[in-house]
């Protein structure tokens, strides 16, 4: 991103090309006009072999979770909403008391409430699967075996676009998501994680 | 809480015991079928080779994408190039009429080829896509020899498993596998959209390699030396972008 700060959509993209949009950041490469008199040190090396290391750990240990998450029941129990949060009148009552900051009552706050539910739902199955999908678009190896993985992306440069926007986007989950666990009591909540245990401390109380 | 028990520890023992001696095995297989990349490693090495491994098994024949000529790119990129050196400026004054390909190694009949020779072979084109790991690309057509072509000429032995090849600035080098070399879309360029092929994007003679991103691509292409370990080449990593931090296999 810093080596060429500059968004295309279509096949290709260089500095002689339109961009879609720039960032306003200076760059790593001294080829690209960035209106900065500087340029930055590259860091490509050693970030992109931690981007793909990083990148098989969120493919093998989400596929873990995947399959884990059907056969325990923990995609239908906890993730999915159930029929009666649907509706018009408890989704808006949940949408309401959350832009209020109300707390949860004793009951609710042991189980995700209809939003959170949507949001986990959105970012398994909609914004990972995305973001896996366009960075391997980008592949040219990748897309020489399968072809259509980019075309009907409208080309390697869309992929990569969408590719940014999608890592946004998780990056503000993640951001939100900490906040949120920081909000909700920070010792209780990673503890919960850590041991998948959240009743025990209800019950112990 | 409930306790660990004894039962439940002997089956994780045994399991992380199977586990470990399974990673070994497969690790083993994948060096034998060439699924392990030379610079493995190193804290990146893992998903490094899972990469390699997993794109080998997957990509071994399959085809770059073709373009359109109408998709070419106009104007045609042409990158920052290093410095070049007096070697290439002194064949250059001289209309390149000197440039040499020197093939050696593991070869029945090492060779030297005039550009003349490389164009006498009856030369290839590609309309493919260069892309730069910084993130940007564009589309040409490059016209060439294949590799595989040249490396028949010469009789590549039976245990040869990489390609070396160097650009005329000798710190410039990098080295494919043989599925890449032997692969019908891994030219020696010597011609772009028509025409000769511009120094500035690597005349009069490149590596093309449109299924890896462009720094495989190497511009100036002196020599070629077939081989059955990296181990003797530099630091060993297989060339000349590990050293540098990056990755040796570049197909991403």
């Amino acid at each position: 991103m810093i080596s060429h700060p500059r968004f295309y959509w279509g096949e290709t993209g260089n500095v002689l090309t339109t961009p879609l949009f720039k960032l306003p950041i200076p760059s790593s490469r001294a080829l690209v006009p960035t209106g900065y008199g500087y340029v930055l040190p590259d860091q490509n090396g050693w970030s992109r072999y931690l981007h793909f290391q990083a990148a098989w750990v969120v493919v093998l240990t989400g596929l873990l979770y995947i399959i884990s998450a059907l056969f325990t029941g923990h995609l239908r129990k906890n993730l999915l909403p159930g029929k009666a949060d649907l509706s018009l009148r408890a989704f808006s009552t949940a949408i309401a008391n959350h832009l209020r900051f109300e707390r949860p009552s004793e009951a609710e706050a042991w189980s995700y409430n209809v939003l959170q539910r949507l949001t986990y739902l959105f970012v398994i199955f909609v914004l990972f699967p995305l973001v896996i999908w366009t960075g391997l678009a980008m592949s040219p190896a990748f897309v020489s075996a399968l072809p259509a993985a980019v075309t009907v992306l409208g080309g390697q440069q869309s992929a990569r676009t969408i590719h940014f926007f999608v890592s946004l986007a998780l990056l503000l989950f993640l951001l939100v998501h900490v906040v949120m666990v920081c909000l909700a009591g920070f010792r209780s909540r990673i503890r919960a994680m850590i041991t998948g245990r959240a009743g025990t401390h209800m019950e112990r109380l | 809480m409930t306790d660990l028990s004894r039962r439940k520890l002997i089956i994780t023992g045994l399991a992380a015991t199977a586990g470990i001696s399974g990673l070994g095995v497969a690790a083993r297989i994948a060096q034998r079928y060439g699924l392990v990349p030379p610079d493995h490693g190193g804290i990146y090495g893992l998903g490094e080779t899972l990469t390699y491994a997993s794109q080998r098994l997957l990509t071994r024949h399959s085809l770059a994408r073709e373009f359109h000529p109408s998709q070419i790119s106009k104007p045609p990129l042409a990158n920052e190039i290093p410095p070049l050196n007096d070697a290439f400026k002194r064949l250059q004054a001289g209309g390149f009429a000197d440039w040499q390909l020197s093939v050696n190694g593991m070869v029945d009949r090492p060779a030297a080829f005039s550009l003349a020779q490389l164009k006498s072979y009856r030369s290839r084109s590609q309309i493919t896509q260069l892309a730069c790991e910084e993130g940007w690309s564009y589309i040409a057509e490059w016209i060439g020899v294949p590799l595989s072509q040249v490396l028949d000429v010469v009789g590549i032995h039976p245990q040869a498993r990489y390609v070396v090849y160097f650009s005329i600035d000798p710190t410039w080098w990098e080295s494919i596998d043989m599925a890449d070399a032997l692969h019908p879309q891994t030219f020696l360029a010597y011609g772009m959209n028509g025409d000769e092929l511009p120094v500035g994007n690597g005349g009069p003679l490149r590596m093309r390699l449109p299924r890896q991103l462009g720094y495989k691509s190497v511009k100036y292409i002196t020599n070629l030396t077939v081989t059955d370990s990296l181990k003797g080449f530099g630091k060993g990593l297989g060339s000349a972008s590990p050293e540098a931090g990056y990755a040796w296999y570049a197909g991403i």
